[in-house]
C-alpha cells in the first residue's frame, strides 16, 4: 500500500509531521511550559524521512535532483534547512529553535503543496546528465536552506532582543536562547551558507564559462546579487560594522530576497522553451 | 488494617516562627534515632530536618506510633510537649504522602517553588536508607515523591523565573551571555545589595569579578570577601569596556556612569553586549544609556517588577500543581495500601518490614 503512494502524498505526510511539530510547540508554549525538545525533534525527524522518500521518488522520476520547478525548489530548500537542523540543531540546546524550524518546514512545504500551479510543469533531466551542474544546483539550494535557518535564528535574536529591551523576560520569552549564543549561531550559519553558496557558484561558473548562453542574464544577476549581498553581510559582521539587531534584520531581509530570486532562477532556467506537460506522479 | 500506618508529624515555618524553629532543629540525627529505636510498633522512619521544617515520616503498626515519635522527639530536644502540640501538624495515609509530594515540589516552601528542598528531601531519604529505616512503604512513597516533584517542576511554571532581585539580575545576565563563566563583572559601590548580587553572580559561575568603590579600604574588603580584584573608582569610565556586566549600588547623589562614557566603551567592544544593573537610589546610570545599541539597562524597579511577576506566576500555578500531585498521590496510595495492610496484619512487636527489608529506626 505504501508503495502506491505518490511523491506528493509522501510530501503531504512530511508537511503533516512538520505541522505536528508546530502544534506540539504551540500547545506547550500556550500552556506556559517548556516545549518538549525530544517530541518536536521526533516530529521533525519523521517529517524529514517522509520528505526524503517523497523527494527521492520525485528525483527518480525527473532523472536528477528535483529542482525543476518552484514546488521542487521550495521542497528542497525546506529539506536542506531541516537537514542542517537535524545535524547541528541538537547542539543549539534550544527546543524553541526546533519549534521554529518545524514552522519553517511546514510553511515551505504546505505552501508549495497548496499551490498546484507551482507543480503543474514538471521538467525532467534538467541538468542534461551533467553531474557538476547538478551539484551546483544542489549546493545552491542547500545554501538557501542554511540561510533559511539563519533567518529563523535571526528571528529568535530579534525576539530575545525585544524581550530584554522592553523588560519582558518572563513567560514565553524565558525559553529563548541567550543573545550572545544566538549571535554566535548566526555568524556560524552565515559563514557556512556563504561558503556553500560560493562553492555552488564556483561549480556553476565552470559550466557557465564554457557556454555563457546557457544561463539567462536575469538568473545570473539574481544569483550573483544574492551571493554578493550575503558576502557583504558577512564582511560587515566580521568587521564589526553590522551588529546585533541590524545584523538580524539584514539576515531576514536577505532571505526574503533570496526566496524572491528563486523566481528568476525558475523562470530563466529554460528561456523560451515550451514547458513539458505535467506527468502523473510516480 | 487501616491506612493510618503511614504518618507524618512535624512542624514547619507555617506554624513555627524562626525562634521556635531554632529550638526544633535536630542537632544529632543519630542520637535521636537511637531514642526512636525504642518506639513500639515503628517500622519505618525518615527524618526531614531543614531550617524551615522538622518532619518525621513513619510507618507504624498502629496509629499510636506517631504519638510515641512525638514524645521521644520532644524529650530528646527538651522541647515542651504542650508547646509542640500547639504548633505541630499530623497527617496520615494518603494525606501524608500528598504532603511529602508538595514539600518535595516546593509547594510548601517559604519561597514558593524553590529547588533546594528537593535536594534536602533526597538527603533525608538517603539517610533513612543508610540507617536501614526505609522499608517497602517509605521507599515507594519517597521515590514517587521525587517523580512527582520532577513532573510538576517540568510541566508547570512553579519553579519558573527568579523571585529575588539578585537572582533576577543573574538570570538577566544569563539571558544575554548564556554561560557566565566568561563574563566579566564590575561591582560599582560597596553596599550590601551590590555585594549580595555579586555573590549571586559568583554562585552562578561568574569567575572574573572586580570591585570599585570610593572608599578604597572598604572596596578592598568587599573584593577580598568575594575573591575579586579591585578597580580604582576614578578609572571606572576608562575601564568600562573591559566588563560585560556592571552592578551599580553606590550612594552617590547623581549618576556615576554617563551615557557618553558608556557609548565610548561600546565603541571599543561593539559586538559584545553590556548589561548594566543599576540598584542605586538615586540611580547611578544615566537612563538614556538604555537607548544605546547592545546596551541593556535595568534599574531596581525593573528588577523588583520582574521578581514580583515571577512570584505571581508561581502563585498562579499552585492550584494546577496541587491537582497533579493529588492525582499522583491517589495512584500511589492504591499501590501502597496492600503493603500497609500486610504490615498491619503483623503484631507490632514482631517488627521487621513486610517486604522483608530491615527497618529499624
Amino acid at each position: 500500500m505504501l508503495a502506491d503512494l505518490s511523491d506528493r502524498q509522501w510530501l503531504w505526510g512530511a508537511a503533516g509531521f512538520y505541522a505536528v511539530g508546530v502544534l506540539l510547540g504551540s500547545v506547550s508554549l500556550l500552556r506556559g511550559g517548556r516545549t518538549s525538545g525530544a517530541a518536536i525533534y521526533g516530529a521533525i525527524l519523521a517529517g524529514y524521512l517522509l520528505q526524503f522518500i517523497g523527494l527521492g521518488l520525485r528525483g527518480h522520476a525527473t532523472g536528477g535532483c528535483p529542482l525543476g520547478n518552484r514546488f521542487e525548489i521550495f521542497q528542497f530548500t525546506a529539506w536542506s534547512a531541516i537537514t542542517l537542523y537535524l545535524v547541528v540543531g541538537v547542539t543549539f540546546r534550544s527546543s524553541v529553535l526546533g519549534f521554529f524550524t518545524s514552522g519553517l518546514g511546514a510553511a515551505l512545504t504546505v505552501m508549495s503543496l497548496a499551490i498546484p500551479s507551482w507543480d503543474a510543469i514538471r521538467r525532467t533531466h534538467i541538468f542534461g546528465g551533467n553531474p557538476w551542474i547538478e551539484l551546483h544546483a544542489a549546493l545552491a539550494m542547500f545554501s538557501y536552506g542554511v540561510f533559511g535557518l539563519l533567518a529563523l535564528t535571526s528571528g529568535l535574536f530579534l525576539l530575545r532582543h525585544f524581550s530584554l529591551k522592553s523588560k519582558r523576560v518572563g513567560g514565553w520569552f524565558s525559553f529563548l536562547p541567550s543573545i550572545l549564543d544566538l549571535d554566535h549561531i548566526e555568524l556560524r550559519l552565515l559563514g557556512a551558507g556563504v561558503g556553500i553558496l560560493t562553492a555552488a557558484l564556483a561549480f556553476g561558473s565552470v559550466y557557465w564559462s564554457r557556454d555563457t548562453a546557457t544561463v539567462g542574464d536575469f538568473k545570473l544577476a539574481a544569483t550573483v546579487a544574492v551571493w554578493l549581498a550575503y558576502c557583504c553581510a558577512l564582511g560587515l559582521r566580521i568587521a564589526g560594522r553590522l551588529l546585533a539587531r541590524r545584523f538580524a534584520w539584514t539576515c531576514l531581509a536577505l532571505f526574503a530576497a533570496a526566496l524572491l530570486s528563486l523566481q528568476a532562477v525558475d523562470e530563466s532556467r529554460h528561456p523560451g522553451a515550451a514547458p513539458a506537460p505535467a506527468r502523473a506522479s510516480p | 488494617m487501616s491506612e493510618h500506618c503511614l504518618f507524618v508529624i512535624g512542624a514547619s515555618h507555617h506554624q513555627a516562627p524562626l525562634e521556635v524553629r531554632e529550638r526544633l532543629a535536630v542537632v544529632s540525627e543519630e542520637a535521636l534515632r537511637a531514642d526512636l529505636a525504642s518506639v513500639p510498633g515503628l517500622r519505618e522512619l525518615a527524618i526531614l530536618n531543614t531550617c524551615n521544617r522538622v518532619e518525621f515520616y513513619g510507618v507504624g503498626a498502629d496509629a499510636e506510633a506517631a504519638a510515641f515519635v512525638q514524645a521521644a522527639y520532644c524529650a530528646r530536644q527538651r522541647f515542651s510537649a504542650d508547646e509542640f502540640e500547639r504548633i505541630r501538624f499530623r497527617l496520615a495515609g494518603r494525606e501524608a504522602a500528598l504532603h511529602l509530594f508538595e514539600v518535595a515540589s516546593g509547594l510548601d516552601s517559604q519561597l514558593l517553588g524553590e529547588n533546594e528542598i528537593f535536594g534536602q528531601v533526597k538527603e533525608a531519604y538517603a539517610a533513612a536508607q543508610a540507617f536501614g529505616s526505609a522499608g517497602a512503604v517509605l521507599n515507594r512513597v519517597f521515590q514517587k515523591a521525587f517523580q512527582a516533584a520532577k513532573h510538576v517542576r517540568t510541566h508547570t511554571g512553579i519553579s519558573a523565573g527568579r523571585v529575588s532581585v539578585a537572582n533576577v539580575a543573574v538570570e538577566l545576565a544569563s539571558n544575554i551571555f548564556g554561560s557566565l563563566a566568561d563574563a566579566r563583572v564590575l561591582v560599582l559601590g560597596t553596599g550590601e545589595i551590590g555585594e549580595g548580587t555579586a555573590r549571586a553572580f559568583r554562585s552562578r559561575g561568574a569567575a572574573d569579578l572586580a570591585v570599585a568603590g570610593r572608599r578604597v579600604e572598604r572596596a578592598a574588603e568587599v573584593a577580598s570577601g568575594l575573591g575579586a580584584a579591585t578597580v580604582p573608582f576614578g578609572e571606572r569610565d576608562s575601564r568600562l569596556a573591559e566588563f560585560d556586566i556592571v552592578v551599580c549600588s553606590t550612594a552617590a547623589p547623581g549618576a556615576v556612569l554617563g551615557r557618553s562614557a558608556i557609548a565610548a566603551a561600546m565603541k571599543r567592544r561593539p559586538a559584545r553586549p553590556l548589561l548594566l544593573i543599576d540598584m542605586a537610589v538615586p540611580r547611578d546610570v544615566e537612563a538614556s544609556a538604555a537607548d544605546l545599541q547592545n546596551v541593556f539597562l535595568y534599574n531596581l524597579d525593573d528588577l523588583a517588577g520582574i521578581a514580583e511577576k515571577n512570584r505571581n506566576a508561581r502563585e498562579a500555578e499552585v492550584a494546577r500543581c496541587r491537582e497533579m500531585l493529588a492525582q499522583r498521590a491517589d495512584g500511589l496510595w492504591r499501590q501502597v495500601l496492600p503493603h500497609l495492610s500486610a504490615a498491619g496484619a503483623r503484631p507490632a512487636a514482631a517488627g521487621g518490614d513486610p517486604a522483608g527489608q530491615a527497618a529499624s529506626p
